[in-house]
């Protein structure tokens, strides 16, 4: 376990900008407590400096995961979100999609949103912009990158792809083996 | 809604009616059991093809219900002539089985066998397997006595007569009559079980003409049938003998043969080994034990537990309901605990699931999460944390704040920890990979730990019934000892002086005395800087304080332990520690012998504790 590089810093913030934009700064500067990013075993954890102090004391072998795993680090120094950081991505997003109940399950499956699915999006969304996917009573499922703006999505056939699919919360089952 | 109410979790019930209701599902669930035969699905095939083709030749049918309320007593060949079967030879053929059943020898049957050959060749394949089946039906001997046996039957031909008619009350017969005489009813009942048999026999061969194959083992699988359906009255006599033992034994044995008996037989019937079914016996009197037996072959419900830190259960509920789960509230005893009924969707799979609105998790495991009670802010250990579900529920108890270290010795299963614990929000948890025996050396001085420790699993064979045959003698020293060992560690670990806390909780999926009451003794003696407190839960037997010679600490009745036919959840043992120093004092002997001086010796500090540490007690319970 180890503070990020600057580098590694900076690349795990372009991608945090995609989806949250400038509410990152909630994350660091938070009115409760000091919260920290650590980089273990290539994974991101976010994590209270509090909690990571007596985590500590477990050795580097036996520690499997403290506070919130963020993503990881790729081989080729890119960062990759994980499914697991949904609950602040979440909160903090600025461009949310809504999905209406019957295209719940093929989103979870690891599908795309296909425009007969969308049931609402953020006005304004450009293309290309990440977003969250909730279903219609605000439960997060998961999040993607739109793959038109707002107003051109209007025209669209219902078998197009409104958002290209980048994690959801089926992964929980499907990908468990590698997710941690 | 009245159907709902009726399917909540309700105290099993008494054990006659359950087993006469459930007797032919039984019969078949622990056959296949034991047997462990493939041929399972080719023995139900041919019954009801048999009832279905017998329906459409009225003679058949006539047949049938004239002989059915003969079933008790014997039927004479006359009735057979009477009743429009013009073949003399079938009559002949169930003569021939009860001649079997009273252990004529062999050859005279194999000559009417020939016999019926010349005349209908299809009897061919049904009454070869018919001789080797019945002969060690009534090999059997009742309590394994041994008596002449062409005596025996050549009584039974004589009595046959004026036995008939009493058969219903059989066991109130049974109670005045001699040994002798309780050898003749079980052999009667052999007999009826093979005439009702053969009645079966009859059938499939008017109407399974050519299929001698499928007769051949439908047959076999009927004297297997008769045979566990014997086994289980014998139970069920035994235990009634034994409830009054005084006026229903036969004064020739003594208790033990009758417990030697039972006990082959409850192996037999559910399939354990003999140490084991000796070793859970031993737990109970006869008759609940038999209701243990029993509720370990019914399956417990599902049941899921809110997550609090995502939801509430109403609208968890609703939401559920709305993808069609039938669902209700567990009971009084918890705010969080849902009881799934049934479900069109997998209840794992759901996207509430996904989100990490609730976690499937057993009943039985929200009861030592709520005897730890962890309070907000406090750091708090789990020794033996995967899956998760324990660790999870103290989290959200936790609302998320002060910590959670979640434990597991099994590198694989920190995958499905960590899984779990992101999907259901907790953000203050710490997964870590160690032998549990190493605390408080990686890190001590927490508030509360909580230890389900690592078991035999006696209280879940409905849910692994692996463990009837798999644990042996060895499990039952090697487990307790690593138990012992943890034990020790989880309450070195935790910080006396916590303002809030300074609880340990050890807990169990498993019934028996070694690993429950012998831990918790064991650990009260090492460390007398512990004591026991009060769970906090309102419901569950309390802990042996005495057990087969052994002698427990006073203080264990605060213990609790949960069993399968009274609570129906899992079996399950919870004991709750109040740490009150964080010295250890120095032990003057480590001797298993001194235990009885020991526990004589402790009684009195622990009474004197109990006072100063009234306060924290009504403390504790307003919580």
């Amino acid at each position: 376990m180890r503070p990020l590089t600057e580098e590694e810093t900076k690349t795990l913030f372009e991608k945090l900008a995609k989806y949250i934009g400038s509410n990152i700064k909630h994350l660091i500067d938070r009115s409760d407590e000091t919260y920290c990013f650590r980089l273990h075993k290539d994974r991101v954890y976010y994590v209270s400096e509090s909690i990571m102090r007596k985590a500590v004391s477990v050795g580097r072998d036996q520690l499997g995961s403290l506070g919130v795993c963020f993503g990881k680090m790729t081989k080729t120094g890119k960062f990759r979100l994980h499914i697991t950081a949904l609950d602040y991505l979440a909160q903090y997003a600025k461009h949310k999609m809504w999905v209406k109940p019957n295209g719940e399950m093929p989103f979870l499956y690891g599908n795309h949103v296909v425009k007969a699915h969308l049931g609402r999006v953020t006005e304004d969304t450009p293309e290309h912009q990440g977003v969250i996917v909730l279903n219609m009573s605000d439960v997060p499922l998961g999040f993607g990158v739109t793959a038109r703006s707002t107003s051109d999505s209007r025209k669209l056939q219902p078998t197009d792809i409104v958002a290209f699919h980048q994690a959801d919360i089926g992964e929980y089952l499907r990908e468990e083996d590698t997710l941690f | 809604m009245g159907r709902r109410a009726k399917n909540k979790q309700a105290p099993p019930t008494p054990l006659p009616g359950t087993l006469e209701k459930k007797g032919p599902s039984r019969r078949q669930l622990s056959k296949t059991r034991k047997l462990q035969r493939a041929q399972d699905s080719k023995k139900r095939a041919p019954e009801p093809e048999s009832d279905e083709e017998s329906q459409p030749q009225p003679k058949k049918v006539k047949a049938a219900a004239k002989a059915q309320p003969k079933q008790n007593g014997k039927k004479t060949s006359s009735d057979k002539v009477e009743d429009s079967w013009d073949n003399l030879p079938i009559a002949s053929d169930d003569e021939d089985d009860e001649l079997d059943d009273d252990e004529f020898p062999m050859g005279s049957d194999m000559d009417s066998d020939e016999m019926e050959d010349d005349e209908e060749e299809i009897e061919e394949g049904d009454d070869a397997p018919d001789n080797d089946g019945v002969f060690p039906q009534v090999d059997n001997d009742f309590l394994g006595g041994s008596g002449s046996e062409a005596e025996e039957e050549q009584s039974l031909d004589e009595d046959d007569d004026e036995e008939e008619g009493s058969d219903e009350d059989d066991i109130a017969e049974f109670a005045g009559l001699d040994e002798r005489k309780s050898r003749k009813l079980e052999a009667r009942k052999a007999r009826e079980a093979a005439d009702a048999e053969a009645e079966l026999k009859e059938s499939a061969m008017q109407t399974n003409i050519g299929e001698d194959g499928g007769d051949f083992d439908m047959l076999e699988d009927e004297e297997d049938q008769a045979d566990i359906s014997q086994i289980n009255l014998r139970i069920k006599e035994v235990v009634n003998i034994l409830g009054n033992f005084k006026e229903l034994r036969d004064p020739a044995k003594s208790r033990q043969d009758y417990l030697d008996r039972l006990l082959k037989d409850i192996s037999t019937y559910y399939g354990y080994s003999d140490f084991l079914a000796e070793k859970l016996f031993n737990l109970f009197a006869p008759a609940e034990a038999i209701e243990f037996f029993e509720a370990n072959e019914v399956p417990r419900p599902v049941t899921i537990r809110t997550n609090t830190l995502r939801t509430r259960r109403r609208d968890l509920a609703q939401a559920l309901i709305n993808r069609g789960v039938n669902l209700e509230p567990i009971g009084k005893w918890t705010k969080v605990g849902l009881q799934v009924f049934e479900s069109q969707v997998p209840i794992g799979a759901t996207p509430e699931y996904l989100a990490g609105h609730y976690m499937l998790q057993a009943a039985s495991s929200f009861l030592p999460v709520m005897a730890l009670a962890p309070q907000e802010h406090e750091r708090v250990l789990d020794m033996a944390s995967a899956p998760g579900g324990k660790t999870t529920h103290i989290a959200a108890l936790l609302k998320n704040t002060g910590m959670v270290f979640a434990n597991d010795f099994n590198k694989d299963r920190l995958k499905s920890l960590s899984a779990n614990i992101h999907r259901l929000g907790v953000k203050n948890a710490v997964v870590c990979n160690y032998d549990g025996r190493e605390f408080p050396k990686v890190i001590g001085g927490f508030d509360r730990v909580l230890l389900d420790a690592p078991c035999s699993g006696t209280g879940v064979i409905s849910k692994d019934p692996g463990v009837k045959v798999n644990k042996t003698e060895k499990d039952f020293i090697d487990i307790p000892h690593l138990q012992k060992q943890l034990v020790l560690c989880a309450i070195d670990s935790v910080d006396a002086n916590s303002k809030t806390g300074g609880y340990i909780v050890y807990s169990t999926c498993s019934v028996t005395v070694d690993e429950n009451e012998a831990v918790v003794n064991y650990a009260l003696r090492k460390r007398p800087n512990v004591k026991l407190v009060s769970t906090g839960i309102e419901f569950g037997r309390e802990g042996f304080t005495r057990y087969r010679g052994k002698t427990f600490h006073p203080s264990l009745d605060l213990t609790r332990r949960y069993y399968p036919h009274m609570h129906n959840m899992d079996g399950f043992y919870v004991a709750k520690f109040k740490k009150f120093s964080n010295k250890i004092p120095k032990q003057t002997g480590d001797n298993v012998d001194e235990d009885v001086d020991q526990d004589a010796d402790e009684a009195g500090p622990a009474t004197f504790m109990e006072d100063e540490d009234s306060t924290i007690l009504k403390a504790e319970l307003r919580d």
